[in-house]
C-alpha cells in the first residue's frame, strides 16, 4: 500500500507517494536517492542513518517514512551550504577523523544537533552525545578531537 | 638511509599529514559504496538461510516462490557448474580452496552452520524477495552439532566432512578426521630448555569467535552485457575477488569486470565473494541486473568472522631474565570448512623473544560455524595473548620490571625469526626504549583497584604483487592509476609518493583506483602491506617517467640524455641552469613533438619482508562490585618504518588497538547449540566512543631494509597487544590472572568472588 506523504528534505518540499512500511531511511536512500545516510544495521544500534529530524538527531532507520509527513529532515547532503563546507565537515577532514567514512555522515549529524544545543562541550559530553554511533576504523579519538576543533571554529 | 633509499626526501611531500584526498566525498554523503550504486531495472536479491547448525539437505522445493509474482530468478547450489572441475586454491590473507568458497557462498548437500545459504531469489523488490523466501520448502535431516573444537576432536565427534583428512608434514592418516592441519615450528629441544630454567610458568587460554565488524555490510550488483558481467563491489581485492568468480562460475577473466566501489571497512573480512557469485548468478538467470546487499544478521551469521583459538602457553626463564625455553600449542577454530590462520599466528606467538629452545603446534579444526575469513593480524591476538599474559607472570616471578624483562628477550636484527630465517633489521629495541622514555610509562598510577599492563605485538608484514601506471597531462598534472583498493588512504599516500618522487606539490597530482578491465594487476589490500610495496611499484612508475620526460628534454634542448638534470619541476643542461625547460612546458610538447603521451609503468613483488614491533601501555581501573573494567589511559608504541602520513598512521594505530581492545572486553559469538544468539550491534558489543579514552600513540621510525622509504607496515599490529595488556593491567589492579576472552565484567567479577575459577 502506498501513501501520500509531504515533508521537507534540506529545504525542499518532497511530495511523494511511499510505501507504508518504508522506513524513513530507506525513503531517503530509495526514493529520494540520497544515499549519504549510510545503513550499517537497519536496527537503531549503529548510527550510521542519523539525520536531523524537526532538530533532533534520530536514526532513520526507526521511523517509518510516513512518520516524516509534516515534517523537516535534513541529511548529510544538506549540511554544506551553497559549497561551503559546514565547520564540522571541515574539521573532519582536517583533524582525519575519517578512515572508510562510512560512519562519517552519522556522526556528522549527531555531531550537530549536539553542538547547535552545546556548542562549548567537555570531552566527555561529545563522548555521551557519540555513543549512539558505531566507528569501526579509528577508535574515536579524532573523531572526538575534530568534534573539540568544531565547536572551537563556530 | 631511508629503506633503500631510492625515494628519499625529494620534496617534502612525504612525512607529512597530507589531508586525505577523498575526505571530500565522505564528509559530504557523496562518496559512493556498494550499496549506493543505482543500476536501471535492477532486481534485488534475498538468500535463504538455514536455520540449522548441522543438516543434511534432503530436498528443495522452489516451485511455490517461483509463482510468485515479481520472482524472476532462484537458484541453489545446482546453478554453480559441477565441482569436480573446482580445484584452485585462492590467496588473500587465508587460503581457500574453490570447492570450499562455493559451499560457502550456497551449500551443497548439507548445510554446516546457522545462517548457511541454501537458495537465493532475485525480485522485483526486496520485499517480494522475502516474501519467495517463505515459500521455498527445505527439507533437513539434522545432525548432531560440533559446537566447538573441543567436540570436534573427541575420538567418536561426528564428521562435518567425510573427505577431511588430516594434513601433516608425517604420514597420511587413513581415516578422515574434523582435525583438518596440524603445522609444528621450532627449534633445539624444549624439554632440554625446561630443565635448566630457573622459573617456569604455564597455563591455558580460551577465546571466543568474533567479528570484523566493518561498518559496511557486504553489499554489490552485477549486470551482465551479453556475455560479460560487470560487478560493483565493496572488496579488498578486485582482481582477487574477480579470480575467484571467475573460477567458480567458468567464466573466463577478461568476461568478468570488477569495479571497486568505496570500501566501509574491511579488516581482512572482505576479501572471499560471498555475495558476488549470488548476484551474478540470479543476474544471469534473470536477464536483469541484480542487487545484494547482506543485512547485519547475515553478516553476523554467514560472512568469515576472526578464528577463536584454545593455547597453552609454558615458558621457563634464567635467573638472569634470559627465556630458555618457550612452547606453545595453538587449537585453531577454522568454521565450517578447513582454513584457520595457522601460519599467521604460529609466525607471532613468540615473535618478539629471544628463544633457546622453542617448539610450536598449531591445529587447524572444523566445527559447525562460519568458515572464518582473516581479521587484522589473523590469528595474532588470542595467541599473543596467552604468550604476554605469561610473559608478564613469568617476570613477576623474576622479581623483574616487566619491561626490563622484554629488554632482556627483545629480538634484533639477525636473531631467528619465528619461521626460523634470521629477522631483517626491526625497532623492537627502538619501541622498548620509546615506553622507557615516554610519559606514559613515567607517570605514577594511583588510586585504588588501578593497574598498568604492557604487551608487546609482532606482525611480519606482507609482500605479494602491486603495480601502479603514472600519467603525465599535458597541462603537466599528473594521474596516478592503480588497481590497489583503497581501504584507508591508499589514494593519498600513492599521491604523496608519486609528488615526492617526481618532484611536483602534491595537488598536482591525483590518483585513483581502477577496476579490474583498465587496471593492472595488483594483489589484495591487506596483511599490512600496500603503502610497502605500492611504495616500490610508484617509483618503478615514476623512474620510467623521468627517463621519458628526461629524453623528450634532450630531444628539445638539443642535449645527450645524460647531459640532463632533473630537480623541482625543471630539466636542465647540466652545468648550465640557463638551459632549461619547465615539467609543464615540456609535458605540453609531449602531445606534438614527442614519442606519444608520456606514461609509467611500476610493479614490485619482490621486496623482502619489513616486520613490525608494537608494544601497548595500558592503565584500568576495576569495579570491583560490577567486574567492569574502565580504560583510563592507552599509549601505542609502534615502529613504523617511516610514516607517510602521520596522521593516518596515528589514525590506522588507533582504530587497530580500539577493535583489540572490544576483543579483550566485550566482543563474542555467543552460539546455543550451533545457533547464534546475537546477530546484531546491540547484541554484539563494540565499543563506543564512551567506553575509550583518548588513545595515545608514540610512532618510531626504523626504516626497513628495503623499499623506497623504508615503510613498514601499519595496520596489523595494533590489535595484537591490547588484550594482553589490558590482562597485565586488571592484574596489577586486582590481582587476578584473566585466561579467557573476551574479559567481560561476569567473568571479572567471578574470578574476584568466587574461587577464582572463571564462569
Ligand atoms: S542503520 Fe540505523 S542505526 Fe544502524
Ligand atoms: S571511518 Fe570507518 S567506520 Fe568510521
Amino acid at each position: 500500500m502506498k501513501v501520500p506523504v509531504r515533508f521537507s528534505v534540506n529545504g525542499d518540499d518532497r511530495d511523494l507517494y511511499i510505501g507504508a512500511h518504508k522506513t524513513l531511511m530507506e525513503v531517503l536512500r530509495d526514493d529520494l536517492e540520497l544515499t549519504g545516510t549510510k545503513e550499517g544495521c537497519g536496527n537503531g544500534n549503529c548510527g550510521a542513518c542519523t539525520i536531523n529530524l524537526d532538530g533532533k538527531a534520530v536514526n532513520a532507520c526507526l521511523i517509518l517514512g510516513v512518520e516524516a509527513d509534516g515534517h523537516e529532515v535534513q541529511t548529510i547532503e544538506g549540511v554544506s551550504e551553497d559549497g561551503t563546507l559546514h565547520p564540522l565537515q571541515q574539521a573532519f577532514i582536517e583533524e582525519s577523523a575519517l578512515q572508510c567514512g562510512f560512519c562519517t555522515p552519522g556522526f556528522i549529524m549527531s555531531a550537530k544537533v549536539f553542538l547547535e544545543q552545546n556548542p562549548s562541550p567537555s570531552e566527555q559530553e561529545i563522548r555521551t552525545a557519540i555513543a549512539g554511533n558505531l566507528c569501526r576504523c579509528t577508535g574515536y579519538d579524532k573523531i572526538v578531537r575534530a568534534i573539540q576543533a568544531a565547536a572551537k571554529l563556530a | 638511509m631511508t629503506g633503500n633509499g631510492q625515494g628519499n626526501g625529494r620534496n617534502d611531500s612525504v612525512g607529512t599529514s597530507y589531508v586525505k584526498v577523498d575526505a571530500w566525498e565522505r564528509v559530504t554523503g557523496r562518496a559512493e559504496y556498494a550499496a549506493d550504486v543505482r543500476t536501471p531495472n535492477a532486481l534485488h536479491a534475498k538468500v535463504l538461510r538455514s536455520p540449522h547448525p548441522h543438516a543434511i539437505i534432503k530436498s528443495i522445493d522452489v516451485s511455490r516462490a517461483e509463482q510468485l509474482s515479481g520472482v524472476k530468478a532462484i537458484i541453489t547450489s545446482k546453478d554453480f557448474p559441477s565441482m569436480d572441475e573446482l580445484k584452485d586454491s585462492f590467496g588473500g590473507e587465508l587460503m581457500v580452496n574453490a570447492r570450499d568458497l562455493r559451499r560457502m557462498v550456497l551449500a551443497d548437500d548439507k548445510v554446516l552452520f546457522d545462517g548457511h545459504g541454501v537458495a537465493a531469489v532475485a525480485a522485483t523488490s526486496l520485499e517480494i524477495a522475502e516474501a519467495a523466501l517463505d515459500l521455498i520448502t527445505v527439507e533437513y535431516e539434522i545432525l548432531p552439532v560440533i559446537n566447538s573444537t573441543a567436540d570436534a576432536l573427541k575420538p567418536d565427534a561426528p564428521l562435518l566432512h567425510p573427505d577431511v583428512y588430516t594434513k601433516t608434514l608425517k604420514e597420511t592418516p587413513d581415516k578422515p578426521s574434523n582435525l583438518a592441519s596440524y603445522v609444528e615450528s621450532g627449534w633445539g629441544d624444549v624439554d632440554k630448555g625446561f630443565a635448566e630454567a630457573a622459573v617456569i610458568v604455564e597455563r591455558s587460554f580460551d577465546s571466543m569467535m568474533v567479528h570484523q565488524g566493518y561498518l559496511e555490510p557486504q553489499a554489490c550488483t552485477a549486470r551482465w552485457d551479453n556475455e560479460v558481467c560487470t560487478v560493483w563491489t565493496s572488496t579488498q581485492g578486485t582482481f582477487n575477488g574477480q579470480r575467484m568468480v571467475s573460477t567458480l562460475l567458468q567464466v573466463p577473466l577478461h568476461q568478468v569486470n570488477f569495479v571497486p566501489t568505496e570500501i566501509g571497512g574491511g579488516f581482512g573480512g572482505k576479501i572471499y565473494t560471498l555475495v558476488e557469485p549470488i548476484a551474478m548468478l540470479l543476474a544471469r538467470k534473470a536477464g536483469r541486473p541484480v542487487k545484494f546487499v547482506m543485512d547485519r544478521s547475515e553478516v553476523f551469521r554467514a560472512t568469515g568472522p576472526g578464528s577463536p583459538q584454545q593455547s597453552t602457553v609454558k615458558v621457563g626463564a634464567r635467573k638472569d631474565g634470559t627465556i630458555v625455553a618457550a612452547q606453545g600449542s595453538l587449537v585453531m577454530d577454522a568454521g565450517a570448512f578447513p582454513g584457520a590462520p595457522v601460519a599467521g599466528a604460529s609466525m607471532v606467538t613468540f615473535g618478539p623473544y629471544k628463544m633457546e629452545h622453542f617448539k610450536l603446534e598449531a591445529y587447524d579444526v572444523v566445527t559447525n560455524k562460519p568458515r572464518v575469513q582473516a581479521y587484522r593480524a589473523p590469528g595474532g591476538t588470542p595467541a599473543a595473548f596467552g604468550v604476554e599474559v605469561v610473559m608478564d607472570e613469568i617476570a613477576e616471578k623474576l622479581g623483574m620490571d616487566p619491561l626490563e624483562f622484554r629488554k632482556i628477550n627483545a629480538v634484533s636484527e639477525g636473531d631467528p625469526s619465528t619461521n626460523g630465517r634470521p629477522l631483517p633489521k626491526v625497532g623492537l629495541k627502538e619501541v622498548l626504549g620509546q615506553v622507557e622514555g615516554s610519559p606514559h610509562w613515567n607517570a605514577p598510577l594511583e588510586g585504588e583497584n588501578r593497574g598498568r599492563g604492557l604487551a608487546l605485538g609482532f606482525w611480519n608484514g606482507a609482500v605479494a604483487m602491486s603495480s601502479a601506471t603514472i600519467n603525465v597531462n599535458v597541462d603537466g598534472t599528473v594521474e596516478v592509476v592503480s588497481g590497489h583498493v583503497d581501504l584507508t588512504g591508499t589514494r593519498t599516500t600513492m599521491t604523496q609518493m608519486a609528488a615526492d618522487m617526481l618532484q611536483l606539490p602534491p595537488e598536482r597530482v591525483s590518483a585513483r583506483v581502477t577496476d579490474t578491465a583498465s587496471g593492472t594487476y595488483t594483489d589484495v589490500t591487506g596483511g599490512s602491506r600496500t603503502v610497502y610495496t605500492q611504495s616500490q611499484a610508484i617509483y618503478n612508475a615514476c623512474e620510467s617517467v623521468l627517463n621519458e620526460m628526461k629524453a623528450l628534454a634532450a630531444d628539445q634542448l638539443k642535449l645527450n640524455e645524460d647531459d640532463i638534470e632533473y630537480a623541482d619541476g625543471a630539466f636542465s643542461a647540466k652545468g648550465n641552469p640557463e638551459t632549461t625547460l619547465s615539467w609543464d612546458e615540456l609535458a605540453g610538447r609531449s602531445r606534438t613533438r614527442g614519442n606519444g603521451p608520456i606514461s609509467g609503468y611500476g610493479t614490485s613483488g619482490r621486496l623482502k619482508g619489513a616486520p613490525a614491533f608494537a608494544a601497548h601501555l595500558a592503565d584500568v581501573e576495576v569495579d570491583p562490585d560490577t567486574g567492569k573494567v574502565k580504560i583510563l589511559r592507552y599509549t601505542c608504541f609502534q615502529d613504523v618504518g617511516k610514516a607517510i602520513n602521520p596522521a593516518m598512521v596515528e589514525g590506522q594505530i588507533q582504530g587497530g588497538a580500539v577493535q583489540g581492545l572490544g576483543w579483550a572486553l566485550s566482543e563474542y559469538y555467543h552460539y546455543e547449540d550451533g545457533k547464534l544468539r546475537n546477530p546484531t550491534l546491540l547484541d554484539y558489543r563494540m565499543l563506543t566512543a564512551l567506553d575509550l579514552p583518548m588513545i595515545d600513540t608514540e610512532i618510531v621510525e626504523v626504516p626497513a631494509d628495503d623499499s623506497p622509504y623504508g615503510a613498514r607496515g601499519v595496520g596489523e599490529v595494533p590489535i595484537i597487544p591490547p588484550a594482553a595488556a589490558v590482562e597485565s593491567a586488571i592484574y596489577r589492579a586486582v590481582g587476578v590472572r584473566m585466561t579467557q576472552l573476551p574479559m567481560t565484567p561476569e567473568r571479572v567479577f567471578w574470578a574476584l568472588h568466587d574461587d577464582g575459577s572463571e564462569q
